[in-house]
């Protein structure tokens, strides 16, 4: 870690909390970038689901296999996913304080993102692939 | 003189409801919503990929009547969560900070996502299929 001035105090003050981890912003700006992403791929997907959504499978894969739509579709899981995840985030920071649920309940949140997005953009990639 | 009468934080039972904390709840109410809804998103993906029969197991879902009432909730909260959400990120601009004008937008968030989700239900059933 950069430590700039101070040097008589110790770097383990800083990570037990009592000084800046300097990524404060990091959250919310990330916060804001997907949603102003999700505002454009959401409404896309809407339109997708609205157009489309009688279709059969044929038809159905055949959409979300188009590289077109493949592509908006994996930009709009990452940002959803994403997004999910760090506003899950806060809503448990903010109302759970027991420490072992607190720890139990952030992780979950990570681990179900995560494999949703991972398993749901695989699965876009084998429809285009064709798989 | 001590004032044993004084206030306390708000306890919801006495609080006065007003539109501010409506929408302010709305927001992370319908972001919980949109959250299991990426779940569903993730789940239809999945069974696309898979083929015909893992694909009709989620159509036959989205069907039912369940999944109707399911599809027309995650519509409004969807529709909620955009609009209030582009709300948010004007107030993050630094705009509509005074009273009238947060309580006005915060009307405008209520119910322009009722009138986008009956907009989208009216334009899909136009399309010939209830989702």
């Amino acid at each position: 870690m950069k430590r700039t001035g101070d040097h008589l105090r110790h770097p383990l003050k800083v990570a037990r909390g009592l000084g800046s981890a300097k990524d404060g912003t990091g959250h919310f700006i990330i916060q804001r970038i997907t949603a102003i992403a999700l505002v454009f791929l959401g409404l896309y997907v809407v339109w997708l689901l609205v157009s489309g959504g009688a279709a059969d499978f044929a038809t159905a894969r055949a959409t979300v296999g188009h590289p077109f739509h493949a592509t908006l579709l994996i930009a709009f899981l990452v940002a959803m996913f994403w997004h999910t995840q760090l506003g899950i985030q806060v809503i448990i920071e903010d109302y759970v304080h027991t420490a072992g649920w607190a720890v139990l309940l952030q992780l979950a949140n990570r681990f179900v993102c995560i494999l949703a997005a991972i398993a749901s953009v695989l699965a876009v990639i084998r429809i285009a692939l064709g798989a | 003189m001590a004032n044993h009468q004084r206030p306390l934080s708000p306890h919801m039972q006495v609080y006065r409801w007003q539109i501010q904390m409506v929408t302010s709840i709305l927001h992370r109410a319908t972001g919980i919503i949109l959250g299991v809804g990426s779940l569903l998103i993730a789940w239809a993906l999945i069974a696309l990929a898979a083929g015909p029969e893992q694909w009709g197991h989620f159509s036959a879902a989205a069907r039912s009547p369940l999944g109707f009432l399911v599809l027309f909730g995650w519509t409004w909260a969807f529709a909620y969560h955009l609009i209030n959400g582009l709300r948010h990120l004007l107030q993050d601009a630094g705009r509509s900070f005074d009273i009238p004008g947060f309580v006005r937008n915060s009307w405008i968030s209520v119910i322009g996502s009722l009138v986008l989700t009956a907009l989208v239900w009216a334009v899909a059933m136009m399309q010939g299929g209830a989702a």
